[in-house]
């Protein structure tokens, strides 16, 4: 019993202070860098290379980048748990491609069906991530890393079983205009992106189900003591990260119109490489949908920047790697720099 | 306690088993299943990662993860076709790759030693890294051609018998390896790491030069299995062992190595080797494609911390009803 309220006192001692708002204020400081990053890229390409800074490029990035932005909204929700998610690519794979075969055999349905199908087979998958990991008790990185490959290989099973690849040809028109369709001007898929990125990031804001999970992320155990049911939350936030995986899915198959088993392989490392450069902390409890966004948005404009300038498209994924390190070293440094200076001020005072 | 102790104990008996059933159907299957040349394929297939498996046995023992394991042995297969392919000596090539394996290795080891950053971002991100150097190294093209005095490392064998000379290579490694981690204080100090790393630390174990070696020794090996690799395939390409760290971290929590530390053998690991390699060749002789052999290794990655927690909870919860009805 005295094990358990000093427990809660330090946790509480720990908020009180501001060393306890430390990752908050880290992630301040990292999503203000992160806005000077993007401009000084904008910068540096567009006096190379003018016609990068038009408003039809910027169009261009942001359409590349609302897929892997719906899915980083999901992959914040599962690190904010100080957990992680690494099976999304394969769960967006399977959702794309289910979706394509189902519309090719069935180009009659109402749209909103089909979408529906892949949205509801993602959300399954999650559910299946979180029941493994919140009921099994298998460490998140273990059981997604299998899941990774499970997903992906029933992927294939069930292209080895129909159809190797889903053409532009065999699916309806209307479901490939998904992608096209604008609203105001402004393209449908980043409208939707936009939504779901505002709406997500008010519930985390405002609603107690969303401050709950950053309690879990920043003290997994006082959380349990102050009466959070952990277990149903994490279940929750993967099996919302499954959900939307399946949505991304959805657009993937519209937007390229050509799917096989192999979509969205690797995609994992992205998602993974904007939720870390936009600020969300890998240990969970601090980070915001914006910092994510933002994140995938700076990895898009680079990748845009990189096909402007000629550079070869083979340094993706390594800058994805290097941009995940040097993400985490920097988080490490800044907190260092940040506790030093808030103790010296206390000191002070 | 006791119980639960006899069934961590158990936990290698029950691979011998599973073992078994699996040569059982696997013979069962076809009648070159139990052939000597079978044997052979078999091994060979599965040398890499057996000498993958050794570093990540002790990584995750102390209580880290290394998922860069296969995007090391990318980069290596691709700078030693590279170095090759420029007219340098192969002795020169593999030596360089090795060199590049350790700097890869100690990277990650100062990213999570000196900077106490937690391995799993760090090895996720030098995964994307590593690999993503390999493409940038060679593009979508593949160096092949390799002289016979050199893929004799990977599919030669002994003459007179069908053991590889790769696996010659990983018994060597096991049995050093076996011996630093069950005979010396140096095994019992990585347990101990595993097991607490505060007291490791107050008793005088120098936690991060440890685990600094590790790494490296990791990226090393990973580097060695690229050669291999390249010499059996013949052929250094940038997608070369793409995926092999799922096989690799199965092997080892098959075989019980416990993934928060501080618990596992090596004899526990072997046997999962084994089993694996097994499956995976049957697997094949069925004409099962590689990407769908990869699902039932996910599963079995699953099933090997899913099983063990599941037992747990059962007997757990047989435990509380025995109390209960004892007290009433």
């Amino acid at each position: 019993m005295t094990a358990i309220t000093h427990e809660a006192e330090r946790a509480k001692k720990g908020n009180q202070g501001r060393l306890g708002r430390l990752p908050a204020l880290v992630g301040r400081v990292r999503e203000s860098g992160l806005l000077i990053v993007l401009l000084l890229i904008i910068v540096i390409v567009s006096v190379q290379v003018p016609r990068f800074l038009t408003i039809d490029n910027f169009t261009q990035i942001l359409l590349s980048v609302a897929i892997l932005a719906i899915v980083a909204v999901g992959e914040t929700l599962v690190i904010l748990t100080r957990n992680v998610d690494l099976s999304v690519s394969s769960i967006v794979g399977v959702s794309a491609f289910v979706t394509a075969y189902f519309f090719k055999q069935m180009p009659g349905t109402n749209l909103l069906i089909g979408i529906g199908i892949g949205c509801v087979l993602g959300m399954v998958l999650g559910m299946l991530n979180g029941l493994i990991i919140a009921l099994g008790r298998v460490p998140a990185i273990v059981a997604t890393l299998g899941t990774l490959y499970v997903y992906r290989g029933l992927d294939f099973v069930f292209s080895a079983r129909t159809t190797s690849q889903v053409n532009a040809s065999d699916v309806p028109p209307s479901f490939l205009a998904l992608a096209t369709t604008q609203v105001f001007g402004v393209p449908l898929l980043i409208v939707l992106a936009a939504i779901i990125a505002i709406i997500v990031s008010y519930f985390l804001r405002a609603s107690r189900t969303g401050r709950q999970l950053y309690a879990i992320g920043s003290n997994p155990e006082a959380a349990a003591i102050i009466g959070i049911r952990r277990d149903w939350l994490i279940f929750g936030a993967f099996t919302a990260s499954g959900l939307l995986c399946g949505l991304a899915g959805v657009l993937w198959s519209a937007r390229f119109a050509t799917v096989d088993a192999t979509a969205a392989t690797g995609l994992e490392l992205e998602v993974v490489a904007a939720v870390v450069v936009g600020g969300v902390n890998i240990f969970g409890g601090s980070g915001t949908i914006f910092g994510a966004i933002l994140g995938a948005v700076v990895l898009g404009t680079l990748q845009n920047a990189l096909n402007i300038l000629n550079i070869s498209q083979f340094w993706l994924q390594a800058i994805d790697g290097a941009a995940i390190i040097a993400a985490v070293m920097l988080d490490a440094f800044i907190t260092r720099w940040l506790q030093r200076s808030l103790l010296f001020r206390r000191q002070k005072a | 306690m006791k119980k639960l102790r006899s069934l961590l104990l158990s936990w290698e008996a029950l691979l011998v088993v599973l073992l078994l059933i699996c040569v059982v159907i696997g013979s069962g299957l076809s009648p070159y299943f139990l052939s000597g040349f079978n044997f052979y394929a078999l091994t060979t297939n599965a040398m890499e990662i057996a000498i993958m498996a050794l570093p990540m046995t002790l990584i995750i023992i102390v209580g880290e993860i290394d998922l860069s394991v296969a995007s090391v042995l990318g980069l290596a297969s691709v700078v030693l076709g590279v170095i090759w392919k420029s007219g340098h000596p192969l002795w020169l090539a593999i030596g360089a790759v090795l060199l590049i394996g350790a700097l890869a290795g100690l990277i990650n080891g100062v990213l999570v030693t000196r900077l106490g950053l937690p391995s799993l971002v760090v090895t996720i991100g030098s995964l994307a890294l590593f690999r993503g150097l390999a493409y940038v190294v060679l593009g979508d093209q593949a160096v092949s051609g390799f002289p016979a005095s050199f893929t004799t490392l990977g599919f030669g064998t002994i003459p007179g018998t069908e053991i590889p000379w790769s696996g010659v290579v990983f018994v060597v490694l096991l049995l050093i390896f076996a011996v630093v981690l069950h005979m010396s204080r140096l095994g019992r100090q990585l347990y101990a790491m595993g097991n607490n790393k505060e007291a490791a630390r107050f008793a005088g174990i120098n936690v991060r030069q440890i685990k600094l070696v590790l790494f490296l020794l990791s990226g090393l090996l990973s580097a060695l299995a690229g050669v291999i690799l390249t010499s059996r395939l013949s052929s250094a390409r940038p997608d070369n062992g793409v995926g092999l760290e799922l096989n690799v971290v199965t092997v080892v929590l098959l075989g019980g190595v416990n993934i928060f530390g501080g618990r596992g053998s090596l004899t526990g690991v072997v046997l999962a080797l084994l089993i694996l390699a097994v499956i995976q060749n049957i697997l094949g002789l069925v004409n099962i494609s590689g990407d769908i052999q990869s699902l039932v290794i996910g599963l079995l990655l699953i099933l090997s911390v899913l099983g063990p927690n599941i037992a747990r909870r059962i007997q757990v919860a047989l435990a509380r009803r025995h109390l209960a009805t004892g007290r009433s």
